[in-house]
């Protein structure tokens, strides 16, 4: 059987190789880049049909970053709707034939944690700066510094496990039932492995605004406090 | 056959059997006392289901670790090569 935490490489690009998930990933961001492009082009005040569903998407984005995080989710919504999108589109490919989710491979999901990892580190410095952002590992009390040190590692890797485990199980699971059972067998697990995408998609994007909403609040009030402290 | 290969087998049998034990007990706990506060609060529908399924992703996070670790033992064991 093959593992599924390693891909053969189809092409190569100098001395890099190319495998079948990257060539998805590109894919998914061209028809959502490409997508985007064009159903944006002719934007008007009264919406048609195409420009009233993407502003239900918008929509649907703001609210829930207004719901987790407790801000107006301007600076947030690029971040966010991109993450859960990208993760959705990426989970559902799997039903175009042949296809397997780029989700399902270690690599994909180790970028997509890291850009969470980078994102916290950049909100926290642009809310509190880097005084602020460093002053947010020491919240509750200094005791703490290694532990939250720990904790952002630990949790962008857990980020990393729980998406790939979700995704490359589905995948795993109906390869199995696939090869025992035969061809209608796996449809139910299919319809769940959609239901598991979308969910998980859902879980990523909120658990990226819960880090980046604790992140920006404990490095505001120490922003504040510092600046009240030279500026009297 | 060798040893090492048929241990890690069993380790990787035992890692999600005893793996999913904790969590589905969790679960089912977590889902009753959601359950339980929908049927005292059902205006708080929203908050209650969105925050269970955060707290449920969470936890299922443990058993996806071990089958992590089974695979691991599986498809990628050092002491095999």
């Amino acid at each position: 059987m093959r593992s599924p935490l390693a891909h053969a490489a189809l092409l190569h690009v100098g001395p890099v190789p190319i495998t079948a998930p990257v060539i998805v990933t590109w894919g998914i961001v061209a028809v959502l880049g490409l997508g985007g492009m064009a159903l944006t082009s002719r934007l008007s005040l009264i919406p048609s049909s195409r420009q009233a569903a993407l502003e239900l998407i918008v929509e649907a984005v703001d609210s829930q970053i207004r719901d987790t995080m407790r801000v107006e989710p301007g600076p947030y919504r690029a971040f966010i709707g991109t993450l859960f999108l990208f993760i959705f589109t990426a989970n559902w490919s799997m039903l175009v034939p042949g296809i397997e989710p780029p989700t399902a491979s270690l690599e994909t999901d180790a970028a997509l944690a890291g850009l969470v990892f980078l994102a916290v580190i950049w909100f926290g410095i642009r809310a509190g700066g880097v005084r602020g952002y460093l002053a947010s590992f020491a919240a509750p009390n200094p005791v703490m510094i290694p532990l939250n040190f720990i904790e952002s590692l630990t949790r962008s890797f857990s980020l990393l496990v729980r998406l790939f485990g979700n995704v490359m199980s589905g995948v795993f699971v109906i390869g199995i039932v696939l090869s025992l059972a035969g061809l209608l067998v796996p449809i139910p697990l299919m319809a769940l492995d959609l239901l598991t995408g979308a969910v998980q998609a859902y879980i990523f994007a909120v658990l990226a605004m819960v880090f980046i909403a604790q992140v920006v609040g404990e490095a505001k009030p120490a922003a504040t406090i510092a600046n009240e402290g030279t500026n009297p | 056959m060798n040893w090492l290969a048929l241990a890690s087998i069993l380790a990787a049998a035992l890692a999600v059997s005893f793996g999913a034990i904790g969590p589905a007990l969790a679960e089912g706990r977590a889902v009753a006392a959601a359950m339980d506060a929908i049927a005292r609060q059902p205006e708080a529908a929203n908050t209650i289901s969105r925050t269970l399924f955060v707290g449920l992703a969470m936890i299922e996070t443990m058993a996806i670790y071990c089958l992590v670790i089974a695979l691991l033992l599986l498809f990628a064991n050092p002491l095999l090569r």
